[in-house]
């Protein structure tokens, strides 16, 4: 075991995508717990579509591609949560819109300028070799400013989450704080798209949070827990990937997906040994109501 | 002294007036109960009186020092709340956040007044428990301490006992009644339950999209809406 690690240790590549997936991990995990609560888990999943399309674009004009990437994701965040919170037009409709509508925009530009290769089925997959210098300096940066945010307003996001209209009420600007979790899911998405995928990076944020969901019973222990799940998933998925030669994001999947079923396992069995307790302390009371 | 002051007050959506001539005066201590038939415009009102909708024409004005961030909402239950992880800790503390500002985390004041209101709801036991996996009526206690978390002024309760059994909702009306009388906060409380809110009010405002009643609760058995919306329970 520790062999493997160290050879796997002494690829550069590999230790710039572990601390790069390590910082995503944990703060896809962070956010993911309040995005799954407020029902707005296919945000990410349309956020890193539009992210698809943007990285194809900037490949093809030669851009660097998370500066282009970063500020249009934004905009889409912005723009996918005023959606969901104007009942006009549903919101899981219009994030297949734009989902779909940037997909396609992606795979035109690429097979107008590259032409169609692996290149792609990096994009949509991910790929470890990804990370260059320069995109663990930005992406370590970033992800400590986002979980920075997020212990800074911590208190305010949960308000936000278990009751937006009783927020709203006490005079918490709920909007902003809709904004700023829109933004660091945003740019937590970007950063993270590359190395899982365009198509994977949502599993990020979505199961670590219902994972930890099944055996933990607050907000603050289902968040550390989220992310302690989330970096382990990551870390053990990376050396799968490594000795098996599964492409990263879906071996990060796969673990992640064990890890559920892991957890909803062990709540049933919570659940049924507390059955059990109370049955026996009923049996026993009435034991001692026969006597 | 007067706390709520509405002059003529009305609410419209995307032009459509919900509600229009208010004109009541609400006591410091008072407990209104704002009644009438679903689609009344009786949560547009509470809306109003919680500064999330402007009047479209008169005003609604605080007295008595009240600031629009001191009032202790009760709102409706939401879908999102249902199977939310928080332990009643949790939940009652983030009553406190408006109080804040933008300091990030909780004083010990405010920690301490968490714990005070969960005592005086009698939910101290259930401290650590999962809101999740609580009764119906242990939620609104808990929603309940939040709302007391946010003020020492006024409460706006929306509908409290939908959903309660008859003894959850019974127990619920006693609880507000000893906050209203022992802390001598003022109550606004919307409600269907017009013959309870008859009995522990003090005083009754009847909407049906206009200001049908305002007065005592005395008052309003005796009057022809009162009589009517009290004795046929049928078209209730």
């Amino acid at each position: 075991m520790f062999e493997t690690l160290s050879e796997m240790f002494s690829y550069g590549f590999l230790v710039r995508a572990v601390v790069v997936g390590v910082m995503v991990s944990l703060c896809a995990a962070l956010l993911g717990v309040s995005l799954v609560l407020k029902r707005y888990s296919m945000i990410g999943f349309g956020l890193s579509n539009v992210g698809f399309g943007t990285l194809a674009i900037a490949t093809a004009l030669n851009l660097a591609p998370l500066a282009v990437s970063m500020p249009v994701v934004v905009l889409a965040a912005f723009l996918l949560l005023r959606i969901s919170e104007n009942s006009k037009i549903k919101g899981d409709a219009a994030i297949a819109l734009i989902s779909t509508a940037s997909l396609a925009i992606g795979i035109s530009v690429i097979a107008m300028t590259t032409g169609m290769n692996t290149d792609v089925c990096n994009y949509l997959f991910g790929s470890i070799l990804a990370m260059s210098h320069a995109d663990v300096q930005l992406s370590v940066t970033l992800s400590i400013a986002v979980m920075a945010l997020f212990v800074l307003f911590y208190n305010k996001i949960f308000a936000v989450t278990f009751d937006e209209g009783f927020a709203r009420a006490t005079g918490v600007k709920a909007g902003a704080y809709n904004m700023l979790i829109a933004l660091l899911t945003a740019m937590t998405i970007v950063l993270g798209m590359r190395m899982m995928g365009a198509l994977l990076i949502s599993s990020l944020v979505i199961f670590p949070a219902l994972t930890s969901m099944r055996l933990c019973k607050k907000f603050k222990t289902v968040t550390i827990c989220s992310a302690i799940v989330s970096v382990a998933c990551f870390f053990i998925g990376v050396v799968m990937s490594y000795l098996h030669a599964i492409p990263t994001g879906a071996s990060v999947v796969l673990v992640n997906v064990v890890a559920f079923f892991g957890f909803w396992l062990a709540a049933l069995l919570v659940l049924r040994r507390k059955g059990a307790q109370t049955a026996e302390l009923g049996a026993e009371r009435l034991e001692r109501m026969v006597e | 002294m007067p706390q709520i002051i509405c002059k003529n007050a009305a609410f419209a959506y995307d032009n459509a007036i919900a509600v229009s001539g208010l004109d009541f005066v609400v006591q410091s201590g008072d407990y209104l109960c704002i009644v009438g038939e679903n689609g009344s415009g009786k949560s547009t009102l509470v809306k109003g009186l919680l500064g999330l909708m402007k009047p479209a024409g008169g005003s609604i004005e605080f007295g008595d020092g009240l600031d629009s961030n001191e009032i202790g909402y009760l709102p409706q239950q939401t879908v999102v709340q249902k199977d939310f992880p928080a332990s009643v800790y949790e939940v009652v503390l983030s009553g406190r956040l408006a109080s804040c500002g933008i300091r990030p985390f909780y004083s010990a004041a405010d920690k301490a007044e968490a714990e005070a209101n969960m005592a005086l709801l009698g939910i101290s036991g259930l401290r650590d428990s999962c809101y999740r996996e609580l009764s119906g009526g242990q939620q609104q206690r808990v929603l309940l301490a939040r709302a007391l978390c946010a003020t020492r002024k006024l409460l706006v309760l929306d509908e409290p006992v939908a959903g309660l059994d008859p003894v959850a909702t019974q127990d619920l009306y006693v609880q507000i009644e000893k906050i209203n009388k022992e802390t001598g906060i003022t109550v606004v409380m919307v409600s269907h339950d017009v013959k309870t809110a008859v009995a522990y009010a003090s005083h009754i405002l009847h909407l049906k999209n206009r200001q049908a009643f305002f007065g005592p609760a005395g008052d309003y058995a005796e009057t022809a809406i009162g009589k009517r919306f009290l004795g046929g329970d049928s078209d209730v």
